[in-house]
């Protein structure tokens, strides 16, 4: 199976890139698909494929930009003289650059903006000839329970919100499917750096509903031992690390990550998640640019929601999205229907294959919508029409695709979804219930962690707490072991 | 440096130098002053080849640290030795590559993120502030942050506000954090192999100015196993009228100083913070305790400054010790001006440390300004 799908992905590159290249013409992309394992250290990235990537692609353009197109073949710089006019190039330290005698500037967008990569229509049938990596019987039904699950937290967890039993929550409505079908698509090993709309990667590697419940519900048991807010996640044994609220530090974080992995010569990678509108911080384009430098092993997948709390994605770029940013960092790229399981866990195998074997960074943008508000302290209906939402939550909802595969296939039925939304209600109302009753954290816990063993300032600090606990009891809350 | 005596301090010397994760808090050093020289440029030199040679996860990274071998050359013969991968050349990106590094520790690795200066932390301050100095307590320790940060910090000469900036306070004010300030080659090394094996984050303020500087070092400062504690201050002269606490390049000038106030009779006891976070408040206050004044100095600007915060503990701690007013002196409250006489006038001088010594002693008239 590993090797048919290698070789589709790579078909879907082909074909894509075929038809786009026009009269660019021949092109020779067997290197890729044969995948190989590139010894450490690595070899620059010039020399590390001997594929044609056209640079410059405006085969639609007007007749002056496509002159401006060129190949490059890395290796095989002579070849850029075809005219015969050998000496018309700047060689420069990272490559040969040919002239144009015409004055033409680079379009700021392409003629056609690029295309989504997708395998199932909005009602769920398979579109043909797709090609597609496999997935079994079994884990596409554990693949749309899980779906069925994430739901139904959001909506049981939200609720608790807004009762006041937990000060805040966000929900994944609409990006159900990336955060399943990207986490199925990975390895155990590969390191998660999320950001916080992603919290089903950490519900498919195992982590518990009653864990879920303890970190919301800030008690004893939580493993950040109730120091952040409720959805801040992490967890060392599931590689998934602890959600940081401020946007895209995860990003450059996953490239060091990475790097380490690299050092460490790993068979994994690092996987961080983030949306549109974190590509508007430095820090993506920082990361992008030392992931493309450092050849780390990262898969960068942005959630492209179209919305940014109330910022519109037309306020935060004014490129094709955030696609077509990879080239410019020279980073292998492609966008996906996020809504699409299928699409986005055909993409995420074959951006995961190339990263590990080949010590690279791979970027995937998966277009969706955010379906609920941004969060529990949002009300999305004050800038953005209410059809819109609807149109999303009912015509293009990810989950109910899904179901409509795996029922078309045989594999789900009516009975099943009845038995599965019970359970997961079931289950996850017992979790909230069992957290609630667990003690919150002792006081000794507000100094611990500071350092890695705390200084004397900070054991003084802690007596004097207790000292003053002591004497005026009525002032602390009772439910906190002293 | 004019006539700097090095004495011999304190109490006993603990043997658990060898220590790789918590330098203990008791360790003292002392050293006769016939021995070598070196500068501070060569002990950090040394200090970080050492260490990256003792522990293969430890590599350096920073704008032109490998085939410039750094702007001050502190990574000097580094890239040869260890080669690219531990020795990264970075684009320019503050904020990017602290980030990286910030990961590359939370995942196992110990970087040396060197900034050319400490004014362009400033592009790169949220990883520092609100994931290094805090991921470790956010995940409850499932993730801590092994990373050093460092590069020169404070006043160099004649490069205006935006390169003369010491950070000391503003580091210092962040739990999570530890921020070490060496002044002498024997600070430079010890500290800096204290602060790679620490296993939190810790800010590591050097001095360009003080680069070039060479200081006695004995047989014990080179071993490569020498380490000093972090949160320790170093007493650097002993006296009885007087406190002058100073950090780093400061040090010297209140060496200077203390000297000056000798030949006019005054006792006065230098104490080199060497840690401004963790602060050695004890330290501090049984110095105060013993000569009943206090002189605290600074580059950095006064208002919410180190001194305020050592003025903060004696009071709380020694005020009935004390027999007259803290003096503090600090960097005047503007921008740093380029103009050389401009600049002078901003930085503390070795003559406001002995006016205000003297004032404290009720040698002199009151002066309207200390600087
Ligand atoms: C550095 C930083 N700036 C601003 C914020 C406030 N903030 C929180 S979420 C958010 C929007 C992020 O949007 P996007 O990246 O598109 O993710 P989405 O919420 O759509 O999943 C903003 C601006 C922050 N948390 N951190
Ligand atoms: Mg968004």
């Amino acid at each position: 199976m590993m090797a048919a799908w290698v070789r589709n992905s790579a078909n879907i590159m082909i074909n894509r890139f075929k038809s786009k290249m026009g009269s660019l013409g021949m092109t020779n992309f067997s290197s890729w698909s044969s995948s190989f394992t590139r010894t450490f250290p690595v070899v620059p990235a010039s020399c590390a494929q001997n594929l044609r990537i056209p640079v410059g692609d405006f085969s639609n353009s007007p007749a002056h930009f496509r002159f401006c197109s060129y190949r490059f073949e890395s290796g095989k710089a002579e070849t850029l003289s075809d005219d015969g006019d050998a000496n018309q190039v700047l060689d420069l330290p990272e490559g040969k650059v040919k002239f144009s005698y015409e004055l033409s500037f680079i379009s700021e967008s392409a003629e056609e903006r690029e295309c989504c990569y997708r395998v199932l229509d909005e009602n769920g049938k398979q579109i043909l000839p797709s090609s597609y990596v496999e997935v079994s019987p079994e884990l596409s039904v554990k693949m749309y329970s899980e779906m069925v699950m994430l739901q139904t937290m959001d909506n049981i967890f939200y609720e608790a919100q807004r009762q006041g039993r937990i000060s805040f929550y966000v929900t994944t409505a609409g990006e159900e499917a990336i955060n399943i079908a990207s986490a199925a698509a990975l390895a155990f090993d590969d390191i998660v750096l999320p950001q916080y709309r992603e919290p089903g990667v950490l519900l498919w590697r195992g982590f518990t509903l009653q864990e879920f419940a303890n970190q919301c519900f800030g008690n004893k048991a939580d493993y950040g031992k109730g120091r952040q807010m409720p959805i801040h996640y992490g967890s060392n044994k599931h590689n998934y690390f602890t959600i940081s609220s401020t946007i895209a530090t995860q990003l450059p974080q996953a490239v060091g990550v990475a790097y380490s992995l690299k050092m460490d010569r790993k068979d994994a990678c690092v996987v961080t998640y983030f949306g549109d509108g974190g590509t508007s911080e430095g820090d993506f384009h920082a990361a992008l640019n030392f992931a493309a430098v450092t050849e780390a092993p990262v898969i960068f997948i942005c959630r492209n929601n179209g919305w940014a709390i109330s910022t519109p994605t037309s306020d935060q770029f004014r490129s094709d999205g955030v696609v077509v940013k990879g080239r410019a960092y020279g980073i292998r790229s492609i966008r996906v229907d996020g809504n699409d399981a299928l699409a986005m866990y055909s993409a995420v195998s074959a951006a995961r294959e190339m990263a590990v074997s080949e010590q690279r960074p791979i970027l995937i943008e998966a277009l969706t919508y955010r379906v609920g508000h941004h969060s529990t302290s949002d009300d999305s209906t004050k800038y953005r029409p209410v059809d819109e939402i609807e149109r999303w939550k009912i015509e293009r909802d990810p989950v109910t695709r899904f179901r409509k595969w795996i029922e078309s296939n045989g594999w789900w039925s009516e009975k099943a979804e009845i038995e599965a939304r019970n359970s997961a209600r079931k289950q996850i109302l017992h979790a909230i219930q069992e957290a609630e009753k667990v003690e919150k954290p002792p006081v000794a816990d507000m100094f611990t962690d500071v350092y890695d063993c705390p200084p004397s300032n900070l054991l003084e600090q802690e007596k004097l707490l207790r000292e003053t606990i002591k004497r005026h009891p009525q002032d602390y809350p009772s439910d906190v072991p002293v | 440096m004019l006539g700097i005596i090095r004495q011999k301090v304190g109490a006993g010397c603990s043997s658990a130098m060898l220590q790789r994760i918590r330098p203990v808090a008791s360790v003292c050093r002392s050293y006769s002053s016939s021995a070598k020289e070196m500068t501070v440029r060569d002990a950090l030199n040394s200090a970080l080849d050492e260490e990256m040679s003792a522990d293969p996860k430890v590599f350096l990274m920073g704008e032109e640290v490998g085939e410039y071998q750094g702007a001050y050359k502190i990574s000097k013969g580094l890239l040869d030795k260890y080669g690219p991968d531990r020795v990264l050349d970075t684009p320019i990106t503050e904020a990017g590559f602290t980030g990286i590094g910030v990961g590359a520790a939370y995942y196992g690795l110990k970087p040396v993120v060197e900034f050319m200066t400490f004014n362009f932390s400033m592009q790169a301050i949220d990883h520092i502030i609100n994931s290094a100095a805090k991921s470790n307590y956010m995940s409850a320790s499932q993730i801590n942050v092994p990373i050093v940060f460092r590069g020169p910090n404070g006043a160099a000469a004649g490069v205006g506000a935006q390169h003369s900036q010491c950070y000391a306070a503003w580091f210092a004010a962040i739990p999570g954090l530890k921020v070490l300030t060496p002044y002498s080659s024997e600070d430079a090394r010890g500290l800096l192999k204290a602060a790679i094996r620490d296993p939190d984050p810790v800010v590591f303020l050097e001095n360009e100015l003080l680069y070039g500087e060479s200081f006695p070092v004995s047989a014990e400062v080179l071993d490569s196993s020498f380490c000093l504690p972090i949160g320790k201050a170093k007493i650097e002269r002993e006296g009885k009228d007087i406190t002058i606490t100073a950090f780093s390049k400061m040090v010297g000038y209140a060496l200077q100083a203390a000297e000056i106030l000798a030949k006019e009779g005054i006792s006065a006891e230098v104490i080199n913070l060497r840690s401004i976070r963790p602060l050695d408040r004890a330290t501090i206050n049984t110095s105060v305790r013993k000569t009943n004044r206090l002189v605290t100095v600074e580059e950095g600007f006064p208002q919410h400054g180190v001194g305020a915060e050592i003025c903060t503990s004696v009071v709380e701690e020694s005020f009935g010790y004390l027999d007259a007013p803290v003096e503090r002196i600090a960097g005047a409250d503007v921008p740093m001006p380029y103009a050389a006489n401009l600049e002078r006038l901003a930085l503390p001088q070795v003559e406001d440390i002995v006016r205000a010594a003297k004032r404290a002693c009720y040698r002199s008239v009151p002066l309207a300004a200390s600087a």
